[in-house]
């Protein structure tokens, strides 16, 4: 079977899962929505502020928002020891995070699809001149959230404060993702050169990279008993 | 060659030495049944076997091969029943063989998944999710998906937890039904049905094999008796 295929139907069994329960996104969604309601609330930001704002609340709800599904992630795998059963496969370990990894990210995706337009309405910001660099540098920063906290996520299943871990080394280490994230979101909704965005795109694709690849090769280890 | 050969393992978790070398050597097409008290280790042992864990020392071999250099598809060759269910509650039974006939790249994973249901009853219910199933009915769906890829070394540990008489009687059949064409390792506390099912028998206390005995005679009682004077109660 070929990898490809088997990260395949690791993510139909994740998607299916969750279009039965809905418990992860629904989380997800609705504390990404109560939080910019909360932010529209606290800044009442003017239209010069909206813009160097914006970036900030984004990021900061988004980085809150993928904890919760974060830490849902591997639940379902951890109650009836499945996660045992996955690597009972004749595949990679790897795959599996793989499989994960994409799950997470298309949820991240779902939520930010429904948090951008609502943020944006809220600070009076229009996205549709610069949407295309901006789904970009979302995209890079999600893979990049998603990345080092699916293999926290699966690190953390097996202890009894996984919610209270998993934010704990999850944001320390996805600093770099979340600053160069706001940055070149800032840089980009401002309309500056892409000279000016390229260095926080550069260090969100090294980002990226990095964490995906050492996800991959780590995963056998931090999931054995 | 041996389908499962275990030597001198040794496994600890910090300071608990759960196996303290263990050999064991088990043909192909041969059925062997582990006895122990609770954390014996056979639990730990069984996990070694399917590649899930590593020993801390020792060695193991799957029809000679070392699962530490080729364990994805050595993984192929071992089918596990846990006394976890290795389901998934809210997919339906179908849909958890299908994904596991999948996953092991089986050609055509939907009518695999079809037939293993007929084959441990469950046609009927075959549409509804595993949360709505009864104990005895998750439990012959676990082996189903233990089954589902056809593997010749079949490992089961403790499989007649939560079973009720019938349930129980149904699963012995069925591994009945088994021996001679697989290699079958079973972990169980019920002597009777453990010496019914197998060829041999190993006690396992405090980590290390305490007895080992070829099982022609079916002799429950001596079986019984020598497991009370290794485990140290009265018989």
């Amino acid at each position: 079977m070929s990898a490809l295929a088997a990260v395949r139907h690791l993510l139909w069994k994740d998607l299916v899962l969750e279009w039965r329960t809905r418990e992860i996104l629904t989380a997800m969604t609705i504390f990404a929505m109560l939080v910019a309601v909360v932010f529209n609330f606290a800044f009442s930001p003017s239209p010069a502020d909206a813009l160097r704002l914006l970036p900030g609340m984004l990021w900061v709800t988004l980085a809150f928002a993928s904890t919760l599904g974060l830490s849902r992630s591997f639940v379902l795998e951890r109650d009836h020891q499945c996660l045992e059963a996955l690597r009972l496969f004749p595949v990679e370990p790897g795959l599996i995070y793989a499989g994960k990894l994409l799950s997470n990210l298309l949820y991240l995706l779902v939520v930010e699809a429904l948090l951008l337009p609502a943020l944006a309405a809220i600070a009076g910001v229009a996205l549709l001149p610069t949407l295309g660099r901006l789904l970009g540098v979302l995209l890079l920063g999600s893979v990049g959230l998603v990345a080092v906290g699916t293999l926290l996520s699966a690190m953390s299943v097996h202890t009894r404060i996984r919610e209270v871990l998993l934010p704990v080394l999850l944001f320390p280490l996805a600093t770099p993702v979340l600053i160069n994230g706001v940055r070149a979101t800032l840089g980009v909704l401002a309309g500056r050169p892409w000279g000016d965005v390229l260095p926080g795109v550069r260090l969100l694709i090294a980002f990226d990279v990095i964490f995906v690849v050492v996800g991959y090769l780590v995963f056998e280890y931090v999931v054995e008993e | 060659m041996p389908a499962l050969a275990l030597r001198e393992i040794t496994k600890s978790f910090g300071p608990v030495r759960a196996l303290r070398g263990v050999s064991l050597t088990v043909r192909r097409g041969e059925a062997l049944a582990v006895f122990g008290p609770n954390g014996a280790g056979k639990t730990t042992l069984l996990k070694i076997a399917a590649t899930l864990m590593r020993p801390t020392t020792g060695q193991v071999l799957l029809f000679g091969a070392d699962p530490c250099d080729q364990a994805p598809h050595l993984r192929r060759l071992i089918g596990l029943v846990s006394h976890h269910s290795y389901l998934y509650p809210g997919l339906t039974g179908y849909e958890n063989l299908l994904f596991t006939a999948q996953m092991y790249g089986l050609p055509d994973a939907a009518a695999r998944a079809r037939s293993m249901l007929a084959a441990v009853g469950l046609t009927e219910r075959s549409g509804d999710p595993v949360r709505t199933y009864s104990r005895g009915m998750t439990q012959r769906l676990s082996i189903a998906r233990a089954l589902v890829h056809d593997p010749p070394l079949l490992l089961l540990d403790e499989p007649y937890t939560g079973l009720d008489r019938q349930a129980s009687v149904a699963l012995t059949d069925l591994l009945l039904a088994m021996r001679g064409s697989r290699t079958i390792v079973l972990t169980t506390h019920s002597i009777e049905q453990g010496v019914a099912l197998s060829d041999r028998v190993a006690i396992l206390v405090d980590g290390v094999v305490a007895y080992e005995a070829e099982n022609g005679a079916r002799d429950v009682e001596t079986v019984e008796r020598v497991y009370a004077r290794c485990v140290g109660v009265p018989a």
